[in-house]
């Protein structure tokens, strides 16, 4: 093989690699979401449940989603040569949620993915980081046609811990999505020098 | 997976195509759903290739899935994700596999960051200014 022997002799380069867990509920734009940012194209798994899901699936205010995600959806960003970022979406139904406890063990953190009109579908989401202490923030995603509600207010709406950031985005813009990752990792740090002092004092 | 919650209907034996996508793959890993070592493999743990002279191909212990592996990390090292996905296998599946290719020492895993807690502030630093400069 031609590669095999051209790495030869020559230590491949490890990358740290760290992971961004996306949440949220059904049909919100978790996988638009990745796919703007990713540097490959997301895998996808959504066929399984074009079918077998439909009589299960509310797409009440979701009407031009026709499948789910059952497994995960990842995309990749190669930051440098020896860091690599990978984004998961979370599968979006309560009963796939076997599949978290897996997806959350070492993230970094987490963004949860709100529609103003469904904001029920991410109290789930919510609940689960403040439960596990991962650092979260709330992206609300300004889908066009839905009215636009200021962070503050869905902040309150979300019962909050008054710490955890909420930003309005874009889940198909590139730039926007860019944004709402490098808040993430801003508030994990925040987060992590918290807790480092709670330990110290 | 969650094959046993419904469908059952009157038998719990399943053949051929009852035994559905999610099983099937397991044929691969001969029924083994977990690695003699059992690694700990976290989706996002590296598979890196080790000695380019061993030559997987000519090993008959190993399924053509093993070298697809190998073949697949020797162009760069893989995470557990990216192999399923570039196998199309599950990633149970996958695990078994790489499990065995450790075991014969074709492959090794490196995962930097352990899972149990979060990464320092200056890998932090680096992953927003990363993000920035995109």
């Amino acid at each position: 093989m031609i590669l095999g022997h051209s790495a030869r002799g020559k230590t491949p380069v490890e990358p740290v690699t760290l992971k961004i867990l996306v949440a949220g509920g059904f049909g919100v734009g978790k996988t638009t979401l990745v796919g703007a940012v990713s540097e490959i194209r997301p895998l996808r798994t959504e066929e399984m449940l074009t079918e077998a899901g439909r009589p299960l699936d509310d797409t009440n205010g979701v009407e031009g989603k026709h499948t789910t995600t059952v497994a995960m959806d990842f995309g990749r960003i190669t930051l440098r040569e020896d860091l690599v970022l990978y984004l998961f979406g979370t599968p979006g139904q309560d009963r796939f949620w076997f599949l978290w406890d897996e997806l959350a063990t070492g993230a970094l953190g987490a963004v949860v993915l709100a529609d103003t009109r469904r904001l029920e579908d991410c109290f789930a989401a919510v609940d689960y980081f403040e439960r596990r202490s991962i650092p979260f923030i709330v992206a609300v995603n300004c889908f066009e046609g839905a009215e636009r509600h200021p962070a503050d207010q869905v902040q309150q709406a979300l019962d909050l811990d008054p710490g955890v950031p909420v930003v309005l985005c874009d889940a198909r813009d590139r730039q926007s999505v860019k944004e709402v990752l490098i808040q993430v990792v801003e508030h994990a740090m925040t987060v992590a020098v918290d807790r480092r002092q709670a330990v110290t004092t | 997976m969650s094959t046993d919650d419904e469908g059952t209907q009157g038998t719990a034996h399943w053949f051929d195509d009852d035994a559905g996508p999610v099983v099937r793959p397991y044929a691969m890993t001969r029924g083994r759903t977990k690695s003699a070592a059992q690694h700990r493999l976290d989706l996002i743990a590296l598979v890196v290739a080790e000695d380019p002279t061993l030559e997987p191909e000519t090993d008959h212990a190993l399924s053509p899935e093993h070298v697809d592996i190998v073949a697949l990390c020797r162009e760069a090292p893989q995470s557990v994700a990216e192999l399923a996905a570039g196998l199309n296998l599950p990633i149970g599946v996958v695990r078994v596999l790489i499990g065995d290719l450790a075991d014969e020492g074709l492959v090794h895993v490196s995962r930097p960051v352990p899972p149990a807690e979060l990464p320092d502030e200056s890998i932090l630093r680096d992953v927003i200014n990363g993000l920035r400069a995109l």
